[in-house]
């Protein structure tokens, strides 16, 4: 399974430390799942709060193997610009797709799925899924 | 009719208003929001003006198309894709006629309101850009200068709103009282409409 292409992740949050820091508890979690590309997209260009589209193309396009790249967001502009670069055409790798899932648990079980070799379909379901995990 | 260079000198004139009004719009800004507004639509518009330099689109749906672009990649916070998407969506409907009608635009817009209604889920009411975007574009039929003043007394009638999207929405009640940036950087891009066709860039 090890020369299998896997999905790929990508995570925009407003901020530059949490993107990287939940692509690196997600691995963490997944066992070490050095097989998965996952790339942060975080923060502005200049290094402040906020998103940058540009970012976010590139880290698509850093993790695209050519069997989908799976998007997870924090919220507000981070989830419109996703949209909006996808409405686009060009500007994501062909087979980019925005999750509808939590930031934090979406991708823990994104990079899990991802891990096993399974689909973009598969990993999608997977991050979905991690909303209905009831905490009280 | 209305010429790429008639779009050239409405996106200019904006970004000139933009300028002149960033400190408002980040405070009002500051009021229910991150405090950001008008620095974003600051570097958003600088960044249009300058794209628009370099690339010389020649039809005006290159030109709204090239804008919505920019603003989508530069802008930082959510009225950058909602801004982006306007134009663009815009942009696309006017295809690559040299020349369009004012009632061409207006359908335009039109289409471009939709697009961000549906990426950014407001209906009017919410306290959004689209409480000045959508008088605005039912003015039009009127004239430029009656949809500027439906834009600007759309945005003044956010104030008692409270807020259902975005940031803002977190404050409830709290949002009451506060005129919405959005709103109000919406009326600065319909008045540009009205500077444009007086022939001025606007400063």
């Amino acid at each position: 399974m090890s020369d299998e292409k896997r999905v790929g992740i990508v995570l925009v949050s407003h901020s530059a430390e949490v993107a990287a820091s939940v692509a690196e508890l997600a691995k963490g979690l997944a066992g070490g799942a050095t097989a998965v590309p996952v790339a942060p997209a975080g923060g502005t260009e200049a290094g402040g709060l906020g998103t940058s589209a540009e970012l976010i193309s590139a880290a698509a396009a850093s993790v695209d193997r050519g069997v989908g790249v799976a998007l997870l967001t924090d919220l507000g502009s981070a989830v419109l610009t996703v949209k909006a670069l996808l409405a686009e055409g060009g500007e994501l790798p062909e087979g980019a797709r925005l999750l509808d899932a939590p930031f934090v648990e979406g991708a823990v079980a994104a990079v899990v799925t991802a891990a096993t070799g399974a689909d973009l379909d598969t990993v999608e379901a997977a991050a979905v899924e991690a909303y209905s995990y009831r905490k009280a | 009719m209305l010429d790429a260079d008639f779009f050239r000198r409405w996106l200019t004139a904006t970004a000139a208003s933009v300028n002149r009004e960033a400190e408002r719009l980040t405070a009002l800004d500051s009021a229910i929001g991150d405090a950001d507004h008008g620095s974003n639509m600051q570097r958003g518009f600088t960044a249009v003006l300058a794209a628009l330099e370099e690339e010389a689109p020649d039809t005006p749906g290159a030109v709204l198309t090239l804008a919505g672009r920019r603003l989508i990649s530069t802008v930082g916070g959510a009225s950058g894709p909602l801004y982006g998407t306007l134009l663009r969506r815009a942009g696309k409907a006017l295809g690559e006629t040299p020349e369009v009608s004012e009632k061409q635009l207006a359908e335009a817009l039109r289409a471009g309101v939709d697009g961000v209604m549906a990426l950014g889920g407001a209906a009017p009411g919410d306290k959004t850009m689209i409480d000045a975007l959508v008088p605005a574009v039912d003015a039009l039929a009127d004239g430029f200068a009656a949809a500027r003043a439906a834009a600007e007394g759309g945005a003044v009638a956010t104030t008692p709103l409270q807020a259902r999207k975005g940031r803002a929405s977190y404050l409830g009640e709290r949002s009451i009282g506060h005129q919405d940036p959005g709103a109000t950087s919406s009326a600065l891009l319909i008045a540009g409409l009205a500077e444009a066709a007086a022939g001025s860039s606007g400063e």
